[in-house]
């Protein structure tokens, strides 16, 4: 039985080329780019050739990009460098409630520190009005962090314009573009970020590798202390060959530009006409336009994410849910609960995330094994059987 | 976090699952963790609990928890049958991943609750 793979939201297979680079760096170039003889520049030439490859897609300087160990360290360099750099200056940071916890952690732990956090609400469709934004600015806040697209529901979010207010502002602007990077424009000045997070996983690269751009003249501290690598904000000798494969990874998407995208958009949007047609009682979540083309989000009324899952994992498919039993904090998801979806209906929330891998024959097998599961797990749904004796009463 | 191929099984081929229409006793249980909901529908003769039904809508560990229950309940004495914890119903599946314990907690307040239920109508 052929595996489906339809989170890839969450990660994604790396591809061969990337895999022949970081291959290649593995066996034949262990040098340390820190140092001078031949092996250690042929390293550097390699890492500085990454670093022009990111330069180019996020239409910044090189020395504006600081490699990491992924998208979680970048965000936290972002929220806790700026803060501490900023702490004379005020202490209030406004974030939004459906940010990955690689924000939302960071921010309560400032919390902690004395530090005034605004999460910001969104609409139904996960939106953040930038009005809000413009509106919480106080005379004390130093950082504006709002993620481009959402992992879970993969809404995207108004980046631009709320990089106008920011700036008109004078207030730092970071965006957590993990989910955005490689796949929607992410060009810093079009953006209007002052910092912009990134993460090689999610594109077809290797995992524990990410970048933060960070813009010339921007107040930022290290939170970790060591050597001078990266222009010293993140010490500790580059992860060359997972860099390398990082920037194959971005290359190779930039390459392939727009066309994916709309080959994924046209996968999610068969698989979504086929849900709607084979199983009843379903809800979008997300946005209807304004999405990732990879993403969908939906709502199963009267089963539970898990039991889906697992199901689905029985006929070879790969999906993620957003119910509280699933995660291991038994929460159901924040960003659904933010959107003002209630705990009984986000239990059945299935995130489908489409990859390079997926074809219409997967859709199409999706969409064989989807209603039949439903149907099954609805068939001792205690909800759903009292929900059948309210429509014939 | 991976389930035992017991609970799988239990999962895929549950047992004894519907509604019972001229249930005995029937419980009704939500899970105050994670908002899941399992009913149990027993028939008693002599005191003897001869036959058990569920509907659950939860987990994966929440449905085999369910299933194992109406299983290990059929033919027990109704004072035995309280006897059942929780913690049983988990080691009779090859156990359960530790966050996964609280979902059979569901399983004996459905059951405690069946019996009660059964009891009330029986006094009346
Ligand atoms: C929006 C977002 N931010 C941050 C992260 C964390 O990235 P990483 O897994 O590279 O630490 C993820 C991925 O899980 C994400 O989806
Ligand atoms: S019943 Fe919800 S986590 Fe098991």
């Amino acid at each position: 039985m052929g595996r489906i793979y339809l989170d890839n939201n969450a990660t994604t297979p790396v591809r061969p080329e990337v895999a022949e680079a970081l291959a290649r760096m593995l066996k034949g170039c262990y040098g340390n780019p820190a140092t001078l003889y031949c092996i250690g520049q042929e390293a550097h030439v390699e890492l500085e050739h990454a670093r022009d490859v990111m330069a180019k897609i996020l239409g910044c300087n090189r020395e504006e990009i600081i490699f990491t160990s992924g998208g979680t360290e970048s965000d936290n360099i972002a929220v806790l460098g700026v803060a501490r750099a900023n702490r004379k200056k005020g202490n209030h940071i406004i974030t939004t409630k459906i940010e990955h916890h690689a924000i939302l952690n960071p921010c309560k732990a400032l919390e902690k520190e004395g530090w005034q956090v605004t999460y910001l609400p969104v609409d139904e469709y996960g939106m953040v009005n930038p009005e809000d934004v413009e509106r919480s600015i106080t005379s004390g806040t130093v950082l504006i962090s709002i993620m481009h697209a959402n992992n879970e529901v993969g809404t995207i979010q108004p980046i631009a314009e709320i990089g106008r207010i920011a700036k008109a502002h004078k207030i730092t602007f970071h965006t957590d573009a993990v989910q955005s990077f490689g796949k929607l424009s992410v060009n810093v000045d079009e953006l209007g970020v002052d910092l912009l997070s990134a993460s090689s996983h999610k594109i077809y690269g290797p995992k524990g590798v990410g970048l933060l751009y960070v813009r010339k003249g921007t107040k930022i501290l290290p939170i970790m202390f060591g050597g001078h690598q990266e222009r010293s904000l993140r010490p500790g000798t580059e992860n060359v060959p997972g860099i390398v494969g990082f920037g194959k990874a971005a290359e190779l998407m930039a390459a392939e530009g727009p066309a994916e995208e709309a080959r994924l958009l046209k996968l999610r949007e068969r698989l979504w006409e086929g849900i709607k047609a084979n199983v009843p009682h379903v809800k979008l979540n997300g946005h209807p336009t304004m999405r990732l083309a990879g993403t969908l989000n939906v709502i199963f009324e009267y089963v539970e994410g898990e039991s889906i899952i697992l199901s689905l994992d029985e006929h070879g498919i790969c999906a993620a849910s957003g119910s509280a039993c699933t995660s291991d904090s038994l929460e159901p998801s924040h960003v659904l609960a933010a959107m003002g979806v209630p705990p009984e209906k986000s239990h059945g929330a299935l995130r489908m995330s489409f990859g390079r891998e997926n074809t219409e024959e997967d859709v199409d097998k999706v969409l064989e094994a989807l209603p039949k599961v439903v149907e099954k797990l609805r068939s001792f749904s205690p909800i759903y059987k009292d929900f059948l004796k309210q429509q014939t009463a | 976090m991976a389930y035992s191929e017991k609970v799988m099984d239990h999962f895929r081929n549950p047992r004894n699952v519907g509604e019972m229409k001229d249930a005995d006793g029937v419980g009704k249980v939500g899970n105050p963790v994670c908002g899941d909901i399992m009913e149990l529908y027993i028939k008693v003769k002599d005191e003897t609990i001869v036959d058990a039904k569920f509907q659950t809508l939860g987990c994966g560990a929440a449905i085999a928890t369910s299933s194992m229950v109406t299983e290990m309940v059929k033919g027990q004495k109704l004072e035995d049958a309280l006897k059942i914890s929780n913690s049983m119903v988990a080691e009779a599946l090859g156990g359960l991943p530790s966050q996964k314990m609280h979902c059979s907690v569901l399983a004996e307040e459905a059951l405690q609750s069946a019996i009660s239920d059964y009891r009330k109508k029986k006094g009346e």
